[in-house]
């Protein structure tokens, strides 16, 4: 950690967005992880999304669990809206958030200990859910704030910093997404932001859950030989499995690529994605196609990334559960509280 | 690209843009960081040991170190590099025990130099001390030159400009006034001189040849004019006065008329504004004296009555600029100024009439003398120029340096050693780093705006010829200006074989100046950084291939704030802050035969760093 501030100056000639704002302005406090955490990377990654989408900063909503992943929101847009919940129970809270003001663009920020451990759950049940919200998985596979030891991400067979063997079955997080019905499933890695990004961006556009995992190199206690989730590791095993182009609704595609090695998937609010799929074989529409191909490349150790899975169109929880358009808050207070009377006539209605 | 060669001591020098652009490669970073020390002695001495004169300097340079500054890229305004120099030249209490000193054992080696001004100061500076028998010649009464006769009292107090002579006259230098050399096959067939370095200036104003010059007595060559009223000569002036030419020598007209006497004074120039050859601060200066500055005049005539100047005839002039350069000018018209005196400051130029010209010091079709640019030399063997003698008239800044560099060719043709074998330029770099977000100078970045100078009051300040304007900083404002300096010694200096490629240092960077990409021609790579880089004068830092992914670490240099956070944040310390520091080889260490060791490296073998005294060699 440093606790030297940024400098208060910037480049002159900053690109600026839509909003008439520059990356600078969507950063936020200056971190505290360990330098050279992938996520503070992820956040670098996360700052440029939002900035390219033009999201206003004051209409994002970010929250976390517990863990160094969790710490991530205060490190970016730090004029929006944020929550930093108790550890494993994030999906609860944005849960009520997203209920109370579906408006908002939700960021859920989490790790593999705090959804993948105390909060799988929770984890499982927003996907079911359907929470419109993009859910990012800041995997490192061990647990850095207690010093090290191996999370539920962890492979099978990959060594601790003080080279004691995990012998436990990893869980991994995309095979769990797929298999719970969450219709965005990605993986990603912070020291490939060219990836990422769109990736992010794709994620921030679909309607529903959109659950994106980022190998993300723990420097302190993850980034040593035996490790399955280190730098090194993962720029040797990394296997994406194509290209995906995030198109603003504006840009026309042009389909120079040929047909049958591109698949556009169309987004809500008008964008889509171009996949330029490296692997002839995937198909990113078929939920048990991209089930059988991932653990099939995960078992030769091989580290797929990309868009595995992308569905859209699933009603998401505000579709199900039939809620309203509008922000409680925005609500008038009549509405709001209808009156000891509205409230009588609701109890007898379910006598 | 091809990785950066960040051996060549060239590299980090550029980064220090003031450096660089100054002549005499001051170290400005490190004076000033002493500055706000309050080690305004140690300051002044650093100061000295490059540009000599730290407190005229400190006044009246030039300040070509000033618009390169890097902070008038990041923000508007650049350090007050030049008047933080004065500070120290204030401030610096007594430094006489620190001061060179000449050997009363001489070794044998008799020089002449011709002119008292700043180059032949300098070059006896450097040459007392080694032992060296020095004449000066100088026809005025007094020495000092040009910063004498040509700078007002008003910028250039005459205590310091004497103090800071006296610092070199004392080390037992033959000074010679009144005595003008008439010819220079005399004193090289009969002074029994082994060199001659002559150091004469520019001392000839610029005629203008107009209907109407020579009637009057009431028309002025700026220069001379100058030098009249700095020896008291002539103390008033008419009411009207009109200045031909905007240069700085045509503000020092203009403001020292004001003193004398004169109520309403014009600056003529014959262009717009932005074509001004004064620096904008003189310019400023002038305005805030309530100095008229009228463009677009042409002179045309000077209207002369029985021997009595009138006024002048101007033409009116406009000007089709087209990217920033006159394309073409037409006349539309003529104006009439009355007044009663002109001053011409509309150039000067060399004058050798005492050097004949079969004697083997060649000139060339404009009748500047043939001097080599890296040792000074002439055509003829052991006869040495510099300042504004050798190549024109330029600022004092100049001719300290050339005065450093023919001291060196003074030295080696004299022990018979090739003056074009030289000791290059050597750098040291030293870990910046203390300990865990420790550094060891000051990174945060001060945003405070530029200190403004405060001034004599304007009713004060007519008063007398001689009361200085620039009252200086104090030290408090010294303190806080000297925080804007953004410490471009502290270099940025990276590992490739350490990378991980976190991107930590891209994401930390608050001027987005780095960039980890594959890499490709200088074009291709400006066009694909993070941020833009379209300012070409500075280098992209590119490293070799990093280990795991093959592509490279890239740095713009333009706008880096040298804050360190890349190296604060970086986990494997590929990025490391290291002190710069420039090693510039002077006489002594030619004389001694080892390169300068700088503050870390080995003692110095003549001179001793911490006194800057002459010591016996180690």
């Amino acid at each position: 950690m440093s606790y030297i501030a940024r400098p208060k100056v910037s480049h002159p000639a900053l690109a600026r967005n839509e909003l008439g704002l520059t990356m600078r302005d969507y950063v936020g406090g200056m971190s505290t992880l360990c330098a050279g955490c992938g996520h503070d990377s992820i956040t670098g990654a996360l700052i440029q999304a939002a900035f390219e989408l033009s999201i206003p900063p004051h209409r994002m909503g970010k929250l976390s669990g517990i863990g160094c992943s969790s710490k991530t929101p205060a490190y970016f847009a730090s004029s929006s809206h944020g929550f930093n919940s108790v550890h494993g129970r994030m999906p609860s809270v944005s849960t009520g958030a997203a209920a109370v003001n579906g408006r908002l663009q939700y960021i859920g920020i989490s790790g593999d200990g705090d959804s993948l451990s105390i909060g799988i759950g929770q984890f499982v049940h927003a996907m079911r859910r359907n929470l419109n919200m993009l859910y990012l998985i800041e995997d490192n596979g061990v647990y850095g704030l207690t010093k090290g030891q191996f999370s539920a991400s962890a492979d099978s067979g990959s060594t601790a910093k003080r080279g004691e063997v995990n012998e436990q079955q990893p869980i991994d997080p995309c095979l769990l997404a797929i298999a719970s019905g969450c219709g965005f499933v990605a993986r990603g890695f912070s020291g490939d932001r060219e990836q990422l990004v769109p990736l992010l961006k794709a994620g921030l556009s679909h309607r529903g859950f959109a659950m994106i995992d980022v190998i993300s190199p723990c420097v302190t206690f993850n980034d040593h030989e035996g490790s399955t989730k280190s730098y090194r590791f993962t720029r040797e095993n990394a296997y994406p499995i194509g290209h995906t182009d995030f198109i603003p609704p504006e840009v026309e595609i042009r389909a120079e690529v040929g047909v049958g090695e591109t698949q556009q998937v169309q987004l809500h609010g008008g964008s889509s994605i171009l996949l330029r799929r490296l692997d002839q074989e995937y198909d990113a529409s078929d939920r048990g196609e991209a089930y059988a191909y991932l653990s099939r490349r995960q078992g030769k150790g091989e580290v797929v990334t990309g868009l595995l899975y992308v569905e859209e169109g699933a009603p998401d929880m505000h579709a199900l559960a039939r809620l309203g358009d509008t922000p409680l808050a925005e609500l008038p207070y009549e509405r709001l509280c209808p009156g000891s009377a509205a409230l009588a006539d609701l109890q007898d209605r379910l006598r | 690209m091809q990785p950066t060669d960040i051996r060549n001591p060239d590299y980090f020098h550029r980064v220090v843009d003031c450096q660089w652009g100054c002549p005499a490669h001051t170290d400005i970073p490190e004076y000033i960081r002493l500055i706000a020390q309050g080690r305004y002695a140690d300051a002044y001495m650093l100061n000295r040991k490059s540009n000599v004169f730290p407190a005229i300097l400190g006044r009246v340079c030039d300040r070509p170190c000033e618009p390169v500054c890097r902070r008038s890229r990041v923000e508007e305004k650049p350090v007050a590099i030049c008047r933080l120099k004065r500070v120290a030249a204030d401030l610096r209490g007594n430094i006489d025990h620190r001061l060179p000193t000449a050997p009363t054992e001489k070794n044998g080696k008799r020089v002449a130099l011709i002119g008292a001004g700043c180059a032949s100061l300098t070059v006896a500076n450097d040459l007392a001390p080694l032992g060296y028998e020095l004449v000066i010649y100088e026809s005025l009464d007094k020495p000092g030159g040009l910063m004498r006769t040509n700078i007002p009292a008003f910028r250039l107090p005459v205590e310091v400009l004497d103090d800071e002579m006296d610092q070199i006259l004392r080390m037992d230098i033959d000074l010679r006034l009144g005595q003008e050399i008439k010819s220079m096959r005399d004193l090289l067939d009969n002074g029994g001189y082994d060199a001659v370095f002559v150091g004469t200036g520019a001392p000839k104003g610029k005629e203008l040849s107009l209907p109407g010059r020579h009637d009057t007595k009431s028309i002025h060559i700026g220069i001379e004019w100058l030098e009249s009223v700095a020896f008291g000569h002539l103390d008033s002036i008419g009411e009207r006065v009109l200045i031909i030419g905007v240069g700085n020598t045509a503000m020092d007209c203009c403001r020292t008329s004001l003193r004398l006497g004169a109520s309403d004074v014009k600056v003529m120039a014959r262009k717009p504004r932005g074509f001004f050859k004064a620096s904008d601060w003189e310019l400023e200066d002038a305005e805030e004296e309530r100095v008229e500055i009228i463009v677009n005049h042409s002179p045309k005539e000077f209207v002369v009555e029985d021997g009595k100047l009138k006024g002048m005839i101007f033409d009116l002039m406009e000007y089709d600029i087209v990217d920033g350069r006159i394309a073409d000018s037409r006349i539309t018209g003529q104006e009439f100024f009355p007044c009663d005196d002109v001053i011409l400051a509309i150039g000067q130029e060399t004058a050798f009439p005492w050097v004949e010209r079969d004697i083997g010091i060649e000139f060339d079709r404009w009748d500047v003398p043939i001097v080599d640019r890296v040792t000074y030399e002439s055509t003829r063997e052991g006869v040495f120029f510099g300042g504004d003698a050798a190549f024109g008239p330029e600022n004092i800044i100049w001719a300290v340096e050339h005065g450093h560099q023919a001291a060196i060719s003074i030295h080696k043709y004299c022990h018979g050693e090739a003056i074009t074998e030289r000791m290059p330029p050597g750098m040291n770099l030293l870990a910046a780093k203390m300990g865990i977000h420790e550094w060891s100078y000051s990174n945060d970045y001060e945003t405070a705006p530029r200190r403004a100078m405060q001034h004599m009051d304007l009713e004060k300040r007519f008063r007398k010829l001689d009361i200085e304007v620039e009252l200086g900083f104090t030290p408090e404002q010294a303190a806080r200006e000297a925080q804007r300096c953004l410490n471009c010694d502290i270099q940025t200096v990276f590992e490739a074989p350490l990378c991980i490629e976190c991107d930590a240092c891209v994401d930390i960077c608050p001027v987005h100046c780095l960039t980890i990409a594959p890499n490709g021609d200088q074009e291709d790579l400006r066009g694909r950084l993070t941020a833009p880089a379209h300012n070409l004068d500075q280098a992209l830092y590119v490293s070799a291939e990093l280990p795991q992914t093959g592509r490279v670490m890239v740095k713009d240099e333009d706008l880096c704030v040298h804050c360190g956070l890349c190296a604060e944040r970086c986990p494997t310390a590929a990025w490391d802050m290291q002190k710069f520091e420039l090693l510039t080889p002077y006489v002594h260490h030619e004389a001694a035969g080892r390169p300068p060791g700088g503050s870390a490296g080995r003692q110095e073998p003549q001179f001793d760093k911490g006194t800057d005294q002459v010591r016996p060699a180690a």
